[in-house]
């Protein structure tokens, strides 16, 4: 009963954070992120338990696809059924490109019990994103480095590259499909034995 | 990087997102598509002489109908598949409708035919090519949906590119049967029916090449 009530409690809390980030506010949304990744955490910490290396990565693959995949969310529809959704997508292709068969086994379809554990605690990923960034061109990769990393605003990024304020926005926009692409490359984290 | 600054990283700056996104793609996929469906149906096949004087008749909108049915079924079951966590709901099964409705006529007509004419109302005189015309004309409307769903985030691949392929079907016949002149109701349960399911395999097919992200 208790369990039920703090998931529900939970949900309110995400949906609200993400609504707000939906509209543009870039606190929240942090806020959103970082809970959520910890749920994700926990969530994948116990279908993973035989890849314990491959859970930050994962964890990073599926943040980065909540974020690109953004608009995809109805305001109708429980935050959870959705980010599981997206979870468990992104888990599935994990296991599919390494053929992990015998992990599918465990059934992973309650929606929620994605937040009925959290879990902050951030191993180190073992792919570096930064190392991702630097395969981009630059017209993708100077967006993201500007506005996203180093806090410009579109329009200081735009007059710090010579690039249009549009160019910019779409520059971010592919950049981080394109990031999205190369983390589901496998072979580009190593296989080990 | 570590996940924290990874997740500063992706909220630094972030953008509004526009709502209706999902909504104008969708439009303008099948706008285009079904633009595109008219054009090749018009280039490749022609329209259909008689059209003023087959309009008149009942069987011609019946011929309209049952794909239009059928499509608004696969819309509604695109645009979930679409969305990561959406539940089907009631639309999973609402294809049945059309589709009984269309064998219950057809079984109608055929029962009340003399036994001498009902091949000629299951074969009439195309129904070598009905299915892969119609085919042929669903595939600018196949091309326009799975360029939308990409666009938005399918979890379902199979499904997702299924329910494209209905869509395209179903689009696909409404327009050629703006060419073909067979007016059996037999007839149209079974090639037209084919010639959706044809399209819906073949999404099927596509969907987990074309639509993973």
């Amino acid at each position: 009963m208790a369990a039920m009530a703090v998931m529900s409690a939970n949900e309110q809390r995400l949906r609200q954070l993400l609504l707000q980030g939906l509209a543009g506010e870039a606190q929240a949304y942090h806020v959103f992120l970082k809970d959520l990744g910890a749920h994700v955490r926990a969530f994948l910490r116990r279908r993973l338990a035989s890849l314990p290396d491959e859970i930050e990565d994962l964890v990073q693959d599926t943040l980065l696809a909540v974020h690109n995949q953004r608009h995809t969310y109805r305001a109708d529809q429980p935050v959870t059924a959705w980010v599981h959704a997206i979870a468990r997508y992104k888990l599935i292709d994990l296991l599919r490109s390494r053929s992990v068969r015998e992990a599918l086994h465990d059934p992973i379809d309650d929606d929620m019990e994605l937040f009925a554990a959290s879990d902050t605690e951030a191993a180190d990923a073992r792919r570096d994103v930064a190392q991702l960034l630097e395969q981009l061109p630059d017209n993708q990769r100077l967006p993201i480095v500007h506005t996203k990393l180093e806090g410009l605003s579109v329009a200081e990024a735009a007059r710090a590259t010579g690039m249009s304020e549009s160019a910019v926005k779409v520059g971010v926009h592919r950049g981080l499909k394109a990031l999205a692409a190369l983390m589901g490359v496998r072979g580009v984290r190593g296989v080990r034995a | 990087m570590k996940t924290d600054d990874f997740i500063s990283m992706l909220a630094a700056g972030v953008a509004p997102v526009d709502p209706n996104v999902t909504g104008n793609r969708f439009h303008l996929a099948l706008s285009a598509g079904a633009l595109g469906a008219v054009a090749v149906m018009l280039l490749a096949f022609g329209l259909n002489p008689h059209l003023r004087a087959a309009s008149a008749l009942p069987m011609f909108w019946v011929k309209l109908v049952f794909p239009a049915a059928l499509g608004l079924v696969a819309v509604l079951l695109a645009q979930r598949l679409s969305h990561p966590g959406m539940r089907l709901g009631a639309a999973a099964k609402a294809w049945t409708g059309p589709v009984i409705a269309m064998a219950l006529l057809a079984l109608l007509v055929w029962m009340d035919a003399a036994p001498a004419e009902r091949p000629d109302m299951i074969y009439g005189k195309t129904w070598k090519v009905c299915s892969r015309n119609i085919a042929i004309v669903a595939a600018p409307v196949l091309a326009g949906m799975l360029w939308a769903m990409k666009g938005l985030a399918p979890t379902r691949l199979v499904l997702a590119g299924a329910s494209a392929g209905l869509l395209a079907g179903a689009v696909g016949t409404v327009v050629y049967a703006l060419h073909c002149q067979e007016m059996a109701a037999p007839f149209v349960l079974v090639w037209y029916g084919a010639g959706m399911l044809l399209c819906t395999a073949i999404g099927a097919v596509l969907g987990p090449r074309v639509l993973r992200w």
